[in-house]
């Protein structure tokens, strides 16, 4: 586990590298338009379907940030 | 069949009340064009905000696909290799938009000549007149030309990962007006318990 802390500097350019951050881009507008149009299903007020919106759309984005941690950290135990 | 609903409003303590007029126009209307339903029964912002979010992902998608990645299978619909293009009944959840692909189906069944490339099914051999249609230029050696089988093969190999984030994009835009079409036949998810009639007759 402390060998796996110590290359955590490496083994975050590694990652980032893999995953390509261009292509990450491509998940932007996906979310923007996945938030908006979930929470515009929920309220009926523009206020409270942008709140929602923003809400969701860091919901999203922390839950995908920790499957692809989970995924990079099941690949690095390979 | 008009139908009135009420919501919470989130600005005060107030009831909003909605008027879904005919559900079931709507229902159809955001099918068709999304966000049309909501714009039929008043409801002119989120109509436009429906339509900006679902039609752009779904134009989006095309454009990063090149235009490739809309089509329905040339097999029978009840068959087995229908379902080899299931992408498409994900995308035709987003209505008009999608619906040239059934008539460059039908026509591709009927043998006949497609209405130009757009949303066309690939071929499985090329036609006569375009015997050099599964060719591509070999991007590491412009004296080569790379034959692939079949045209979706040769789509794959031109478009690479464009073509499944484009597929991803169509998708999620047809899925997502399912959602819409929901909202306009019943409301919004969240809806306030109905009040009961003794209430609102006075009675306790």
């Amino acid at each position: 586990m402390i060998h796996l802390l110590q290359q955590a500097p490496s083994m975050s350019s590694c990652l980032l590298a893999a995953v390509g951050i261009v292509r990450l881009w491509y998940a932007v507008p996906l979310v923007t338009s996945v938030s908006l149009v979930c929470a515009a299903t929920r309220h009926e007020e523009m206020g409270a379907i942008l709140n929602h919106a923003a809400r969701f759309a860091l919901w999203i984005v922390v839950f995908m940030g920790i499957v692809l941690g989970v995924i990079q950290l099941l690949t690095w135990m390979q | 069949m008009e139908k009135i609903i009420t919501t919470p409003s989130e600005s005060n303590e107030s009831m909003l009340e909605i008027d879904l007029k005919d559900p079931r126009v709507a229902a159809f209307l955001a099918w068709l064009i999304p966000g049309a339903g909501h714009i039929y029964q008043g409801r002119t912002g989120k109509g436009i905000l429906f339509f900006v979010c679902i039609v752009g992902t779904f134009i989006y998608g095309m454009y990063i696909g090149g235009g490739r990645v809309v089509y329905a299978s040339t097999a029978d619909v009840f068959s087995r290799q229908f379902l080899d293009r299931w992408q498409y009944i994900c995308q035709v959840g987003v209505g008009l938009p999608a619906l040239p692909a059934i008539v460059q189906r039908a026509r591709m069944r009927e043998h006949k000549e497609p209405f130009g490339n757009f949303m066309r099914p690939p071929y499985d051999f090329p036609p006569l007149d375009q015997p050099n249609l599964m060719q591509s230029p070999d991007l590491s050696d412009p004296n080569h030309v790379v034959t692939s089988p079949d045209e979706l093969s040769k789509w794959n190999y031109d478009l690479g990962e464009y073509f499944d984030i484009g597929t991803v994009f169509t998708v999620i835009a047809g899925l997502l007006n399912v959602l819409v079409i929901f909202d306009a036949y019943g409301g919004p998810l969240v809806i306030a318990p109905e009040v009961d009639s003794g209430e609102q007759t006075g009675k306790t």
